[in-house]
């Protein structure tokens, strides 16, 4: 019984002690390191990072060690440390026009200026074991050349030198912080996207794939898929200017998105957004499919009541940590509410049982 | 975990204040559901988070705290939530009702009556009583602010035509002064009569959701039922196989694979304070 009389502490422990010689494994084997899932788990610990909301890749590699490999435990370690850290200030908003991209694909045009560059994907690899890699070989080392000085527009940019996709103004608001303030319906896109930003990456990309399978369907094109690095910039008050706080990875998605014009607004495209830590190229398209999907009222379109339109729903279920704790919850004991549920259950089926007699007897 | 690196009873004072002013406002609306910025917490949501981050807020060095989860004390989620405070606090715990001047609770009310100057903290997990009627927020907020609870009474009427009674048993709800329709959190409906003209302080938090609400000391608290259909605190019929009480609410416990079965005051310091006073039910050895 898991709720032996005062045994309860120490069922604890010892479960926390066996937890611990579980999360080892075999101590034959060789410990593996921080620094190994670091680099050679490097895109589960971009996943860690982006939905933990931490961009911190020791961290990250540290959670994944302590929770087995299991990434949405890990990301609760990251959000649980997250939440301790003093707030010194807000960085500037990053440039991703200016990102250093180790990849940057459209596939809305054959060519754009600053090129298609395929980076470190898998897209064209054949999904063939490679028993090479569980011979532990060396990897040669990729060829190599200059990088490309030259700058690297975004390329809806160039659809909106002709007017042909709605107009993204500038706007300086302060973003609401998620973090810091209760989420507040309705949520304005800025908002959203930052609960998109930190969703988690199978129910983003569920909802993304039910918009392309109809519910809610935007048409959308990847205009422009970038990943990189970019400079954080921090505005400090002592020296009223801003310096070079570090660098981050981010992905970005710009979708195009077919629209034939409503009540509202002119035929043109119009746009979804996706940004996210790291390289974490499947989560940014999704955000950017169902950031689209959200935006059915500002760009006056009809409702069709599917999952991907629904604000509340979509902001409410898409916190992976939100969502584990609640699930796992009903593991807890609930007898006391049980026990009240059988009492009831056994009234009302007296009730029926004396029904049914009386209806027999007549 | 460095219990030195975290700040007393483990949340920063920033975040303690902007608790606190949303504990204040729900005592000043009792019954009404204030938003807060519930934070992360080093355990699960729904595991007791927003009763935590309550009970963070309202803790002083000096207070003396009792956990408790289905009644009983050594529940394991109870033990944990009461070794977190040990550790991050530092502040003395007991498992008498009597002595504790602030109690975090799991789906129960103490059966001993408590007093001017405790604070009982509930956890909750839905705070939002009209959640599985309407699952929209911006409605339920909405229907709160015009204080429209037409579809709660069709609810229950509906239960009355179908099955002759309500067919809630726990999570009962109920109408605070004359005003807000709550959610006690799922207590038993046994424990609802509990809730009104309680001496004692009651908050309830709820983290995932990030509500807050509260009842100040001797706050009405009505369950809501029809003139022909009166609410009815029910509890399984026997006393206490261990302490012979006929007025606990009692955990039905299976003895064996041949139907035997055994039923014991779910409120173990209860229990336990009437066993030492010489009582004895049938069951106990």
């Amino acid at each position: 019984m898991y709720v032996a009389v005062k045994g309860g502490e120490r069922a604890i422990e010892n479960a926390h002690a066996w937890l611990a010689e579980e999360r080892r494994g075999d101590p034959s084997v060789p410990e593996l390191t921080i620094a190994q899932i670091r680099e050679q788990l490097s895109l589960s610990v971009n996943r860690v990072m982006a939905e933990g909301s931490l961009y911190d890749p020791d961290l990250a590699a540290l959670a994944i060690k302590q929770a087995r490999g299991d990434l949405i435990e890990a990301v609760f370690l990251i959000r649980a440390y997250r939440t301790t850290l003093p707030r010194f200030g807000a960085s500037a908003p990053v440039a991703t026009a200016d990102m250093a991209c180790d990849r940057r694909v459209s596939a809305t045009f054959k060519d754009v200026p600053g090129g298609q560059v395929l980076g470190p994907t898998f897209d064209y690899t054949h999904r063939l074991l490679d028993f090479k890699l569980a011979a532990e070989g060396e990897t040669p080392p990729a060829p190599q050349r200059e990088a490309d000085p030259a700058p690297v527009p975004h390329v809806t940019g160039f659809l909106n030198q002709e007017g042909l996709i709605e107009e993204a103004p500038h706007d300086d608001t302060p973003p609401p912080d998620l973090t810091r303030e209760p989420l507040k319906m309705p949520a304005d896109r800025s908002l959203r996207l930052q609960a998109l930003s930190r969703a988690d990456e199978g129910f983003t990309l569920g909802l993304a794939y039910s918009t392309q399978r109809g519910y809610g369907r935007n048409h959308a094109f990847v205009g422009e898929l970038r990943i990189g690095t970019v400079p954080v910039e921090m505005e400090i008050p002592e020296l009223g200017f801003a310096i070079e706080i570090g660098e981050v990875t981010l992905t970005e998605c710009e979708t195009v998105n077919q629209f034939t014009g409503s009540k509202t607004e002119p035929p043109q495209f119009t746009r979804g957004y996706g940004l996210v830590f790291g390289q974490t190229e499947r989560k940014a398209i999704s955000m950017a499919l169902v950031d689209r999907a959200l935006r059915w009222e500002e760009l006056g379109e009809d409702d069709t009541g599917a999952p991907a339109q629904d604000a509340e729903f979509v902001l409410y279920h898409a916190d992976n940590i939100q969502a584990t704790g609640f699930l796992e919850h009903i593991k807890l004991p609930h007898y006391v509410d049980f026990q009240s549920e059988l009492e009831l259950v056994r009234k009302l089926r007296r009730d029926v049982q004396s029904t049914q007699t009386k209806e027999a007897a007549e | 975990m460095t219990e030195q690196a975290y700040n007393f009873a483990y949340l920063d004072e920033q975040t303690k204040r902007m608790i606190r002013r949303a504990i204040l406002k729900g005592l000043a609306i009792p019954g009404y559901q204030v938003p807060f910025a519930s934070r992360e917490m080093p355990m699960p949501y729904g595991w007791g988070t927003g009763g935590v981050q309550v009970s963070a807020a309202v803790l002083c060095p000096e207070d003396r705290m009792k956990v408790i989860d289905q009644g009983a004390d050594d529940t394991t989620n109870a033990v944990s939530i009461r070794s977190f405070f040990e550790r991050t606090a530092g502040v003395e715990t007991t498992t008498s009702t009597a002595e504790a001047s602030v109690i975090q609770t799991r789906h129960r009310v103490p059966e001993m009556a408590l007093s001017e100057g405790q604070i009982l903290v509930y956890q909750v997990p839905i705070p939002e009583p009209l959640r599985f009627l309407e699952p929209r927020e911006s409605e339920t907020r909405k229907m709160h602010s015009l204080e429209e609870y037409g579809l709660m009474h069709v609810k229950l009427y509906e239960d009355i035509a179908r099955h002759g009674h309500i067919a809630t048993a726990y999570a009962y709800p109920v109408k605070v002064e004359g005003r807000y329709v709550m959610d006690p959190s799922p207590i038993p409906k046994f424990d609802n009569p509990k809730l009104s003209d309680c001496a004692a302080i009651q908050l309830f938090g709820a983290g995932r959701e990030q509500r807050i609400y509260a009842l100040p000391p001797y706050t009405s608290v009505v369950s809501l039922d029809f003139e022909d259909h009166p609410f009815e605190a029910s509890k399984p019929d026997h006393p206490c196989g261990l302490c012979g009480a006929e007025d606990s609410y009692l955990d039905e416990v299976i003895m064996d694979d041949a139907g035997g079965r055994m039923f014991v005051c779910s409120d173990t310091d209860f229990c336990e304070a009437r066993r030492l006073a010489g009582h004895k039910g049938k069951d106990a050895a």
